[in-house]
């Protein structure tokens, strides 16, 4: 039925969420540095004086554990909502409904892609350099990209029939602030837990981050492997469960 | 093959507009016996345009006009019958969708552009002329929520009718325009006619539906009064509006 140019479209529809982001905005990209940068400050300030730990270079820590999960809730929150917001688009141009969810995930890429500077810099400004192990970075990055597409491609679509989706989305994002390990290391969970935890990406993607840039290790292959398994296991099932629930979408918009 | 049939079509919407919320949804669940309303937005259509052929399509308010263009140009699908539509669809369904408040005429040409299924390469090469069309002038660089309705209108046909389509699904926009611009877009549509193109029409300018149109189809709650010539259809629907 539509048959134009996807990579058009999508950068279009990447650069439009961006632009009206920022464009109201006096100071621009700063304030994606801010708010990482708060929750730095308050938990380095609460884990170094109130309740001490032994981790090295808090700071450093805490953001390989921020900047993942900012991301992911943020790019999770905003792709659920995204067809009811952009309900005049579904209900009038007949593009290809997927491309909707999924720019609103990749326009939350280019903020992620700032506060990656920023953990970088910081790694470096604490003296960890640069190890070739780095080179696993944009692998599990654009993993945690493609799980979150997933994610979202499901949640916006049940989001059209039922509008509380939006709120246990929100519940979601809570409870994962304490069950990804942010201020605490995946050491300290119990080892029962830990393979469970290894299966959330985002939990995954921390612990590889804290093994390449503070410790200079690589990633255990076995994280690897479930990092990549489990996103692409969302990615392919969120297409499905898409295209079921599509087709209902003009009726319920 | 026709460029558009519709056999036996008919198209349902729950008069609640589905349900919405959790609590909404495990009430229906809760007392399925209760009967659920539905009213027919569409009910038994068939019809069929040819190649170069061009449709009207007249009534009243809530007769059904917008839910027939709204299934050819695939968005949503029949709840019985059968839609085939074959070639390539612009619609111009309401006044720039998909067109940001906030964005500057250029940046939302190319936006809907892509939208509308062009490439990057074709959006280049049409771009000037797009804005040559509309009129819009130096107004290009600016934000569009700074545009009056007019203006908008005519950006926004001037990219739907650059795509160039097969089928051209027009639903009542052109009234927002002046008198130079509606000249200038019947003139355009009726290039497009004379190239083997088809138009979809919906208006409320029965003289304008009798001069573009090879066929007419009248709808009154959903269901096809008449389909002919545009004069009979027309002769048949001013007689009944008028004496109720």
């Amino acid at each position: 039925m539509w048959n134009g140019d996807y990579g058009f479209l999508l950068s279009n529809l990447v650069k439009k969420d961006f632009k009206v982001r920022y464009r109201n905005m006096s100071l621009g990209i700063l304030w994606s540095l801010l708010n990482p940068m708060v929750t730095m400050v308050a938990l380095t300030y609460v884990f170094t004086k109130i309740f001490p730990n032994n981790e090295p270079r808090f700071p450093v820590f805490v953001l390989c554990g921020l900047v993942p999960f900012n991301f992911f809730s943020l790019a999770w929150n905003t792709g659920t909502s995204s067809l009811l917001e952009n309900s005049s688009l579904i209900k009038r141009v007949p593009v290809p409904r997927e491309i909707v969810p999924i720019a609103t995930v990749l326009g939350n890429s280019i903020h992620l892609l700032i506060q990656i500077g920023l953990l970088l810099t910081f790694t470096l400004a604490y003296g960890c350099g640069v190890n070739r192990y780095w080179l696993w970075l944009p692998l599990i990055w654009g993993m945690e990209i493609l799980f979150v597409c997933g994610l979202a491609l499901i949640s916006s679509a049940v989001n059209v029939y039922v509008r509380d989706t939006r709120y246990l989305v929100e519940s979601a994002n809570t409870l994962l602030f304490w069950i990804v390990p942010i201020f605490y290391s995946s050491d300290r969970v119990p080892l029962e837990y830990r393979e469970l935890y290894n299966l959330n990406p985002v939990a995954a993607l921390v612990q590889a981050l804290r093994n390449i840039l503070l410790q200079g290790i690589p990633p255990p292959n076995t994280l690897i492997a479930k990092l990549c398994a489990s996103s692409v296991f969302m990615i392919v099932v969120g297409f499905l469960v898409f295209r079921r629930l599509k087709r209902g979408f003009y009726d319920y918009l | 093959m026709a460029l558009i049939e519709f056999e036996h079509v008919s198209k349902t919407f729950s008069h609640t507009g589905g349900a919405k919320l959790l609590g909404a949804h495990l009430r229906e669940r809760l007392q399925p016996k209760k009967k659920r309303d539905v009213f027919f937005a569409l009910k038994d259509v068939s019809f069929r345009v040819e190649p170069g052929q061009s449709m009207g399509v007249i009534g009243g308010n809530g007769a059904g006009k917008s839910t027939l263009l709204s299934l050819v140009a695939g968005l949503s699908l029949p709840n019985e019958g059968r839609v085939s539509v074959n070639g390539k669809v612009a619609a111009l369904l309401q006044l720039g969708s998909g067109f940001h408040p906030d964005l500057t005429g250029r940046e939302n040409v190319r936006l809907n552009a892509s939208l509308l299924g062009l490439s990057r390469k074709r959006t280049e090469e049409c771009f000037d002329a797009i804005v040559e069309f509309s009129g819009i002038g130096d107004f290009i660089e600016e934000p569009i929520r700074t545009y009056s309705s007019g203006m908008n209108m005519r950006l926004a046909f001037s990219v739907a009718i650059h795509v160039d389509p097969d089928i051209l699904i027009i639903d009542e926009v052109l009234a927002v325009g002046d008198q130079d611009f509606q000249t200038k877009c019947y003139e355009k549509i009726r290039g497009f006619k004379r190239a083997g193109k088809t138009l979809l029409f919906v208006s409320h300018a029965l003289q304008t539906v009798s001069e573009l149109c090879d066929q007419a189809l009248w709808l009154h709650h959903g269901e096809a009064m008449m389909l002919g010539t545009p004069d009979e259809v027309l002769t048949a629907y001013s007689s009944t509006s008028v004496t109720p």
